[in-house]
């Protein structure tokens, strides 16, 4: 049996990043859309614990971190929700396809 | 100790003060908008001038919070960029239902770029920075009931959101190579390895979302056209100021070991970022976006300046800011009056706009001249000041480009200038009764864009600070 190391950890959080990105540049739904960046900051707090777990084990600074991460993540998806309760009222959808009066 | 703290954050304290106060006055007590505009504005001068004394050196927090005087001067030119907001869009202000919540929302933004300007730790300035957004997001969707509003601030939230994500993995990455989020231990521990690269590329990239530095572009033009224009002029100004005051902090102390490499790619992107800022300029016909790309372009001149990585970039670049503080919200300032009291945006709409409205022409040909940089005003000096400090690598492709986009950006600032004096229109803006305080602020952005460049010692001073 062998113990996971820190390229382990890592591979699956860069994966997790990189499927967060993918999902923000395809999906059509605003809150699918704030589901992909969770997953980016979710494997961002992924990143942290491992490296204070194997790389720098007597310090804290990445713990700390990651504490923070998930309490801006918090703050941001309410505003977030509330900007797409907003644009639900006034567009009727919450599809990014119908909200594009804006363009070059 | 406590003396200690309360006079080294005192620029925020202040701030901090004004909120509570505004949010008691929510609470409590029935004010008449007008009463409560004029205590608000009388507040902002007072944070403004208070910005000027007791600048003490030093550091809080175990290093997390530093200050000095350069750092409070950048903190100066934002505060005076809020007061001058305050003054410029009264009429819009005045007439808002939610003034309070405007102003609270303002200020915590602005809070959270002082504390990002002060920022000396990775910690710091993620929290700081994101303070630094949110509100602004919010405050895109002001205009609740109009479509593009709630769909700029979408677009807003969404790619900052994003940003914020690509920033942290950068974060992630350089404490995992380096152990310490501390500015000042990082650079020590910087040797340019893969993982180092990799990290510091996708904290630039954050950056330049922030900055909309222009392949990360995108979603600026939209959110300044859909927002209020009052949001507008503090994105443009306000928020794109304090994040090149951090970007140079991070590029000049925390990557100085890594200059060779970040000298290029701010030179690739200050190139691609003025030519692609100045072309799309030239086809645009709403005003907003307009400025919007005009302000993309002059982001391309400020990383000129960061990149000469000198004593003299940093005085270029906040000189630099400061300059564009007057000249941008002059600019907005006239585009905001027209927009309340005509609903035109559109730059043909302003046609023969000098007949019926001779002062108000006045002041935007003077923001444009500054904005294009023509030699009497102080836009002129800001931009010799940074190419000259570009110059100092010797990298004369670079700054012949730089100069020849000087050139292209003449055309479009002289295009709506000819339609203001020269061009006739049947049916053009009627006579707008200026609210006294739209005046003086118009008055001291003018004053400003004037003095600024006569004035020999704001350079000298702000040189002296530098160091």
């Amino acid at each position: 049996m062998m113990e996971p190391g820190l390229y382990h950890v890592l591979i699956i959080s860069t994966a997790l990043f990189f499927i967060g990105v993918f999902g923000f540049l395809t999906r059509r739904n605003l809150i699918t859309m704030l589901m992909s960046i969770e997953l980016v900051l979710n494997s961002v707090n992924i990143n942290f614990i491992a490296f204070n777990k194997y790389a720098w084990p007597n310090k804290l600074d990445g713990l700390f971190f990651s504490i923070f991460v998930i309490a801006i993540a918090a703050a941001e998806a309410a505003v977030a929700i509330a900007i797409i309760i907003n644009l639900y009222r006034s567009h009727q959808s919450i599809d990014v396809e119908n909200a594009a009066d804006l363009k070059f | 100790m406590l003396n200690d703290f309360l006079l080294l954050m005192k620029s925020e304290l202040v701030l901090a003060f004004i909120l509570f106060l505004l949010l008691i006055i929510k609470v409590a007590a029935e004010v008449k908008n007008e009463r409560l505009l004029a205590l608000i504005q009388i507040l902002l001068l007072g944070n403004f001038i208070y910005g000027f004394f007791f600048i003490q050196n030093g550091s809080l927090f175990g290093g997390m919070y530093t200050t000095n005087g350069l750092i409070a001067f950048q903190k100066s030119i934002l505060s005076l960029g809020i007061y001058l907001i305050s003054l410029l869009f009264s009429d819009w202000l005045k007439k808002s239902e939610h003034l309070i919540e405007f102003f609270i929302l303002l200020l915590s933004a602005v809070m959270g770029m002082f504390f990002l300007i002060s920022s000396e730790s990775l910690l710091m300035f993620y929290l700081s920075l994101e303070l630094a957004t949110i509100p602004v997001a919010a405050m895109a969707n002001f205009d609740l009931h109009k479509k593009i509003s709630s769909e700029a601030s979408m677009k807003m939230i969404l790619s900052s959101a994003l940003s914020s994500g690509v920033l942290l993995f950068g974060i992630s990455l350089i404490y995992g190579a380096t152990g310490t989020l501390n500015f000042s231990a990082i650079p020590a521990l910087l040797d340019g390895t893969g993982v180092q690269i990799l990290a510091f590329i996708f904290l630039f990239t954050a950056f330049a979302f922030k900055l909309s530095i222009v392949p990360f572009h995108l979603w600026t033009a939209d959110v300044y056209e859909g927002s209020p224009i009052a949001v507008t002029s503090f994105l443009s100004v306000i928020s794109k100021g304090s994040i090149a005051f951090i970007l140079l902090t991070t590029l000049y102390k925390v990557f100085a070991p890594m200059h060779g490499l970040w000298y290029n790619m701010v030179m690739l992107l200050s190139i691609i970022t003025m030519i692609v800022g100045n072309l799309f300029a030239l086809r645009q016909q709403n005003i907003k976006r307009f400025l919007a790309f005009s302000s993309i372009a002059q982001v391309g001149f400020i990383l000129v300046g960061i990149s000469s990585n000198s004593i003299l970039g940093t005085a270029s670049v906040v000189y630099f800011v400061l300059v564009y503080v007057f000249s941008n919200l002059a600019a907005f300032g006239v585009a905001g009056v027209i927009s309340q009291h005509s609903g035109k945006e559109r730059i043909e709409d302003y046609r023969g706009l000098y007949q019926t409205n001779p002062f108000i022409s006045w002041v935007l040909a003077l923001a444009l001249f500054s904005l294009a940089g023509i030699p009497p005003t102080a836009g002129f000096f800001g931009k010799l000041f940074l190419i000259t400090a570009g110059a100092f690598k010797g990298n004369y492709f670079f700054i012949t480009v730089a100069a020849l986009n000087m050139i292209i950006s003449l055309y479009y600032y002289l295009r709506v200038i000819r339609a203001v004096f020269m061009d006739s229109n049947e049916q053009p803006i009627g006579k707008i009764n200026l609210d006294i305080s739209t005046k003086l602020g118009m008055i001291i952005c003018g004053a400003g864009i004037v003095l600024l460049g006569l004035l020999s010692w704001v350079y000298d001073y702000i040189t002296a600070l530098s160091i």
